[in-house]
């Protein structure tokens, strides 16, 4: 290679060349660090930039203070209202047509609390964990803010003006208007609909439900006529399983999902208490493919492909007929040998119910001629007071499609009904919206339907509202706003009234409405302001009246005829969740969180897949299926019907909010439709492991089996009828052996304590929601439950037994068990968990220094530590990161910072709270008084809290009955908490 | 009397005094060698992972951890304790072979305390970064205060453990550092450093050797001997209380005690082994630490492996002889069987049979053999405390709440953190300090030789 030069130095010594350049370079360099330019020099204008610029710096810093938040007291104190004290309002709840009667706790203006009412003939004071979790509803921020067009905020009067011309315009071209709506119970807003068809001519109202009843309401409509005669609804009979021996449930899981469950909750627990002297119990049978909350608690349970109910309830349906002289049906072939079910039920009849939950109009013939036999009408199946929360009839909404499509319905008005996500064929929904010269949502927060609608006339949330409601017939109950709207949001009943021209105060229509319709119905007072007043702080208007309805066996032959065979091959069950429902709730972290009753899984649905089929199959926990083209985390379900899988509904949302978009997979696309009755399950499905793929589950229990140890302690009745004590003979043995070198504990005062009575725990989750809401408890998200970390104070766990295709399972609720002799105390270095005078163990969070040494020595593991910060922090984006979510909190309890332990404190602010008043008052308080959160609204009565110093409080009873043991009483740990033990009725 | 003849040579190598001196001090007076910057590079880079990870833990919080709610403590609770094990090996090491007057000790004891003072230092970072609020850990001190006064509680094996481990690390560390200053007076007096003359001068204490100081020196050995021959027995009795108080089964027993004391010894003198076959091979301090006292700490660790063994089969035993069914299942489903039965095996094959593979002189006598069953024992007392801790927690009363274990990067960066910073503390004790207590080697120096007037109290042979 040539060498080029750039001069003659270069050439003769081109290293020392380099190392004058170097040298050079150097000197400038330092000569700019030094200084020494004469430009380089600071001048005054230089300095006094820098002096500047300083000051200003550091006095930016230094003014850094935290903001001030300011508390105004008021200047004009309203009556009713005094600080730091919460007041009560009756009101009602009906949301995805779950019906309650509740008491709202409002704390300076803020709902904080849902309560049941217990003044209701409904829910009798009882909640479901979904009404428990619907206050944090209200402090959504998915809500939408205001009215929109387009995705344009726009003024409602704007918004008013628009819609009525546009109704105008179709009106006047005969087009067909179509309010699509969830089932309307509300007397006054049917009024109004009624009132806004009637001036919109041309318009249809359909009533939709994702989660149809359509076949038992056909069936009855058939079977009975409808209940008011001028009326298309057709009926749901009222089942008292209060007043029943015998319940046969073909897949209804009446306990968690179907229809009305906290009322049956309650009658079902009420028939299965054994205490004070009763000793006879309902016995349960059940039929059904996945293991349901209803089936987990059945005395004996019948895993069955849900192709195979029809002909089993047609068998069953000829054996009832073969001894009651009925007409014996022909038609498919029974799986299952029902003659001892059959015996049973002949036992006892008119004391019995034999329910289904298939949407199938023949076999909710059959089951109507069944309990028409057993002579159940009038008696347990009650006809004067007929469910109405479920009006929805498939085939409207069919047509509703149909017309759509085809360009028909040209105004669309859609009211708390989400067909794009959970109709089978919201994708055709989807498309066929978008035909419409007008669509209107009154939706309250986005989904996937209000997403494709022109204009957002959002809804006031329940809280917000005026209502009234009909559950049942001739049972009322009113709704009253707790919060003035926090958004710009406006009742449909209200927007309604201004469409038609009336006066859009909805209050006083409704006011006048009850005046007009419900005043006379009563005969207490002849003052209408006394009869509103009385009404509306009692929450419920009940009447009473007859039912003239005939039961009329037509069409059951040919019912019978039409029910189809089992057929091979796998199917899926598709079920409603006991936590997520149908869906709407999607956006509620703490339903989200909720770990399902028997699976014990939050934040996602799952393939729940039989034992036998996984381990043939190589299936575990968290494979991935593929099933019909769905991917689905695997879960291996002990009790899971042979062939069978079972995947919930109401995940897999796209527009929900921060919290359920995307949690889970949605199976309504799976939904069929047969005979025009859509149908929850799937035949004939195609599984194909994903290979190597894997979904991780949150999953918060992860051992099943009790390991022979005395847990749950059980007996059957026959065994309880002999001797009380049975299943409960170590108690003896385990108090013979107690000795102590240390003085007994010494109360003077109170010892509060608490019962659970295993036999009345259906392991619904209503206390574990309950709890959540009254005591500020976070929610931890996906990640942290599957990392064992969940913080809810009250767990249910769930134990299975014997044959793990078709398991026995208990329930058992664990909280802090406030033993007298407690293990965490003596272990805290800093003192920060003492225990209280009147038997508590408390923790004082302030001292806490989080050893974690306390959860460690817990031998019940309910201790419980902020591993996080989980308010106000960016990764744990729940319900807690915003001012709006926070607004929920309760502020009797103190909000844990991270690094604390915290656990039950048996709702030491409820006890605070009487006491006080008590004091007050000047008197004792009185046994019931106090009632901690998750006691309040059991909807199965299982927990009981009082006082064990009072020898005659209904805890000292309990504590006294034979069935009373306590959990690891062998550990001398002397827990204020008792467990009565589980009995089964199983002895057919 | 030590019998040479019988025992064989202290020091190898005919040694006057002044050679002694030299030759302890080579390290400190030579350039560092490269592979001490490599090797410092190595421990500065892993504590710099666990100061990572501690930045992490501090500012999001424990979470980041993979305890749970039903196993609350995890590898911290086994590092903690797996350090305090070996941080008691440098005072027993000094304490017992003084009272037992095992003059071999003096080649050894100096490294041994230094190693105790850093293990302590390791130990103490994890019940602090373990509190959920590491910055109200005054809390544990009881002191005076206005909320009532509100004291600690007396009743907790935490408050005890920390005073325990407050007290040790205070008088080891004063053991430590009095017993240097002799040495340090000897680099003061030999350096031609101006700077390690004044920084080594401050640490002697203006220390001329004289016979009044000697005597002083002596008596002052003896009362903080005396006082830290009960810390050694109580720190880690006091460390067992932590689990033997408690209620969980595998953890509430009697034997815990006595069997931690051994355990922690044990894991001490395997770690002295692993240190002092270092210095050997480093710095050719052979002639100081002959094949003589690897020897003497291997029998003492096949004694120690059979106390271990049989503590092992103790507890296993027991469990069955309670009859508690808690009890048994922890041992016989999830120790011995089931998936924890890896670290029960790891630790009983490393603890209780690899060491008695020192019966054989051959063994004894392979310095690379010693050297990696050291290292096996001291991930057999690592298993050990991870079944103490995880095994008996994950699977305790109540089945629903079982619930598995697995660390997660942050904490075993924070273990590696430690790590590094063991090594580079014993790096900087090798670089820094002599690694062998001049003074004490002279006197033992006798032994070998009868250059009796190289023993005159006061007579200094080196320039």
């Amino acid at each position: 290679m040539k060498t080029y030069w750039r001069s003659i130095e270069e050439l003769s010594n081109p290293k020392e060349l380099r190392r004058e350049e170097v040298r050079e370079e150097a000197k400038q360099k330092s000569m700019l660090m030094r200084g020494d330019n004469e430009l380089n020099a600071a001048s005054r204008r230089d300095f006094l930039k820098t002096f500047g610029f300083g000051i200003a710096a550091a006095s930016i810093v230094a003014s850094c203070k935290r903001p001030v938040d300011k508390a105004i007291p008021y200047l004009v104190k309203p009556d009713e209202i005094n600080p730091g004290t919460a007041n009560y309002y009756a009101s009602s709840y009906f949301e995805g047509n779950e019906y309650g009667s509740i008491i709202v706790k409002v704390r300076d203006g803020r709902p904080i609390k849902i309560e049941g009412n217990e003044l209701s003939s409904i829910s009798q004071g009882g909640t479901s964990a979904r009404i428990q979790a619907s206050v944090l509803n209200l402090y959504d921020d998915a809500r939408f803010k205001g009215p929109s067009k387009m995705g344009e905020e726009i003024t409602w009067e704007k918004a008013d003006d628009e819609i009525i011309s546009q109704l105008g315009k179709i009106k006047a071209l005969g087009g067909k208007v179509v309010l699509l709506s969830s089932t309307v119970i509300s007397p006054t807003t049917k009024e109004i609909i009624r009132k806004f068809a009637e001036k919109q001519t041309n318009t249809e109202w359909i009533q939709y439900d994702p989660v149809s009843a359509s076949g038992i309401l056909l069936a009855n409509l058939n079977s009975f006529g409808t209940f008011v005669p001028d009326s298309q609804a057709a009926i749901i009979p009222d089942y008292r399983f209060n007043k029943a021996k015998v319940v046969v449930s073909f897949g209804a899981d009446f306990l968690g999902s179907w229809l009305s469950t906290v009322e049956y909750t309650k009658g079902y627990t009420a028939t299965r208490q054994l205490q004070n002297g009763r000793n006879e119990m309902l016995r349960h049978y059940q039929f059904e493919s996945g293991l349901t909350l209803t089936g987990s608690n059945a005395d004996i349970r019948f895993p069955i492909k849900p192709s195979e109910e029809g002909a089993i309830v047609l068998a069953l349906y000829n054996a009832v007929a073969k001894v009651k002289g009925g007409q014996v049906l022909s038609g498919a072939q029974s799986s299952v040998d029902i003659t001892e079910l059959a015996k049973d039920l002949l036992e006892n009849e008119k004391q019995s119910i034999v329910i289904s939950g298939s949407n199938d109009v023949n076999v909710q013939l059959l089951i109507n001629g069944i309990n028409q036999m057993l002579g159940n009408y009038g008696q347990t199946i009650g006809l004067e007071n007929p469910l109405m929360t479920k009006q929805g009839i498939d085939q409207h909404t069919d047509r509703l499609l149909a017309d759509l499509k085809a360009g028909k319905v040209k105004g669309l008005l859609v009211w708390n009904a989400n067909p794009v996500y959970d109709h089978p064929k919201g994708k055709e929904f989807a498309e066929a919206i978008k035909k419409t010269d007008l669509c209107v949502s009154f939706s309250e927060r986005p989904d996937e339907t209000t997403a494709l609608c022109h204009f957002v006339l959002p809804e006031s949330n329940f809280l917000e509202s005026w209502n009234d409601l009909e559950p049942k017939a001739g049972i009322y109950s009113l709704s009253q706003p707790v919060i003035a709207p926090i958004f710009n949001s406006r009742q449909p009943q209200a927007t309604l009234l201004k469409w038609i021209g009336a006066e859009n105060n909805y209050r006083d229509y409704l006011k006048n409405f009850w005046k007009e319709n419900q005043f006379p119905k009563q005969k207490n007072t002849t003052d209408f302001r006394q009869f509103w007043n009385t009404a509306l702080q009692n929450g419920v208007f009940e009447t009473v009246q007859e039912s003239k309805l005939v039961y009329s066996p037509e069409g059951l032959s040919q019912a019978a005829s039409l029910i189809k065979p089992s057929v091979a091959g796998l199917e899926v069950a598709i079920y409603e969740s006991v936590g997520i429902g149908n869906g709407k709730f999607a956006n509620n972290p703490w339903l989200q969180e909720l770990p399902d009753p028997v699976a014990k899984i939050s934040w996602d649905n799952f393939a729940a897949v039989p034992v036998i089929y996984a381990a043939e199959n190589g299936l575990k926990n968290e494979d991935v299926i593929l099933v019909n083209g769905l991917e689905l985390p695997v879960f291996v379900q002990p009790g899971q019907a042979k062939d069978t899988i079972s995947v919930a509904l109401g995940y897999g949302r796209k527009i929900a909010g921060k919290v359920g978009d995307n949690t889970g997979s949605n199976l309504y696309p799976f939904v069929g439709i047969e005979n025009g009755t859509r149908q929850y399950f799937l035949t004939s499905a195609k599984i194909k492991k994903v290979p190597g793929k894997i979904f991780e589950l949150a999953i918060s229990q992860t051992h099943n089996s009790m390991e022979g140890r005395p847990i749950v302690r059980e007996t059957t009745l026959d065994e309880y009828i002999k001797n009380p004590v049975s299943g409960n003979e170590m108690k003896a043995e385990n108090e013979s052996k107690s000795v102590t070198l240390y003085e007994a504990p010494v109360y003077n005062g109170h010892h509060w304590g608490m019962a659970v009575d295993l036999n009345s725990c259906t392991g619904c989750g209503n206390c574990a929601i309950a709890c959540q809401a009254e005591n500020n408890i976070q929610v931890i998200g996906k990640e942290q439950v599957r990392n064992r970390r969940i913080m809810h104070w009250i767990r249910i766990d769930r134990y299975y037994s014997e044959n793990p295709e078709n398991p026995k399972v208990s329930f058992q609720p664990v909280m802090c068990q406030h033993c007298g002799n407690a293990p965490c105390e003596n272990v805290c270095p800093v003192a920060a968990t003492p225990h209280s005078e009147e038997g508590l163990n408390q923790m004082a969070y302030n001292r806490c220094v989080g050893t974690k040494y306390c959860v460690n020595n817990c031998p019940y593991k309910v201790r419980r530590f902020n591993w996080f910060q989980y308010v106000k922090n960016d990764k744990f984006d729940f319900a807690s990161n915003s001012d709006l979510g926070r607004m929920v909190l309760n502020p009797d309890v103190t909000v844990r910072s991270r690094g604390v332990v915290e656990k039950c404190s048996m709702c030491v602010q409820r006890i605070q709270e009487k006491k006080q008043l008590a004091k007050l008052e000047g008197r004792a308080i009185a046994d019931g008084e106090i009632k901690t959160a998750c006691s309040q609204s059991c909807p199965g009565n299982a927990i009981v809290f009082g006082d064990l110093e009072d020898p005659e409080s209904r805890i000292s009873k309990l504590f006294k009955d034979q069935r009373n043991y306590h959990l690891l009483e062998e550990l001398h740990t002397l827990p204020s908490v008792a467990y009565l033990t589980k009995v089964r009725n199983t002895n057919a | 009397m030590y019998k040479t003849a019988i025992r064989g040579k202290l020091i190898d190598g005919e040694k006057s005094l002044s050679q002694i001196s030299h030759e302890i001090l080579a390290p400190i007076d030579a350039k560092t060698p490269k592979w001490w910057y490599v090797a410092m590079g190595i421990s500065l880079a892993m504590l710099a992972l666990g100061v990572k990870s501690i930045y992490i833990t501090l500012t999001q919080g424990i979470g980041t951890w993979g305890v749970n709610s039903t196993v609350a403590w995890g590898w911290e609770i086994i590092n903690f304790v797996w350090w305090i094990g070996i941080g008691h090996a440098g005072t027993a090491f000094s304490i017992f072979l003084l009272i037992l007057r095992q003059k071999w000790r003096t080649a050894i004891n100096r490294a041994a305390e230094a190693m105790t003072v850093v293990a302590v230092f390791c130990a103490a970072l994890f019940p602090l970064m373990h509190m959920g609020r590491p910055w109200l850990f005054f809390y544990i001190f009881p002191y005076p205060n206005t909320r009532g006064p509100l004291w600690v509680n007396f009743n907790s094996p935490l408050f005890w453990d920390f005073m325990a481990i407050s007290a040790y690390l205070l008088i080891s560390a004063s053991f430590w550092y009095f017993g240097m200053v002799p040495d340090f007076a000897t680099i003061r007096d030999t350096t031609k450093s101006k700077i390690k003359k004044a920084v080594y001068g401050f640490f002697a204490f203006g220390w001329v050797g004289s016979s009044r100081e000697w005597l002083r020196y002596e008596g002052l050995a003896f009362v903080l001997g005396g006082i830290a021959a009960v810390l050694v027995v109580s720190v880690h009795s006091i460390v067992s209380t932590d689990f033997a108080v408690s209620i969980e089964p595998g953890w509430h027993t009697t034997l815990f005690p006595p069997y931690f004391v051994v355990g922690a010894i044990f894991s001490g003198f395997a770690m002295v082994l692993t240190l002092v076959t270092l210095m050997k091979k480093l710095y050719k301090m052979g002639d100081f630490i002959t094949e003589n006292h690897v020897d003497a700490v291997c029998r003492i660790l096949v004694f120690i492996s059979l106390i271990m063994g049989t503590a092992y089969i103790t507890e296993i035993f027991i469990a069955w002889y309670s009859g508690s069914e808690y009890e048994m299942y922890t041992f016989f489903k999830n120790r011995i069987t089931g998936e924890y039965a890896i670290q029960f095996w790891g630790m009983f094959i490393f603890n209780a049979l690899l060491p008695q593979l020192f019966w054989s002189r051959k063994v004894r006598r392979n310095l690379w053999v010693v050297f990696v069953i050291s290292l096996f024992i001291n991930l057999g007392m690592w298993f050990e405390r991870f079944n103490i801790v995880v095994t008996s927690l994950s699977k305790n009363y109540l089945p629903a709440s079982w619930a598995e274990y697995h660390p997660t990067f942050v904490e075993i960066g924070f273990f590696i953190g430690t790590l590094g910073m063991f090594s580079a503390g014993v790096l900087l004790f090798f670089r820094y300090i002599p690694q062998i207590a001049i003074a004490e080697v002279k006197m033992i120096s006798k032994y070998n030789t009868q250059q009796s007037d190289h023993l005159k109290p006061g007579h200094h042979d080196y320039e």
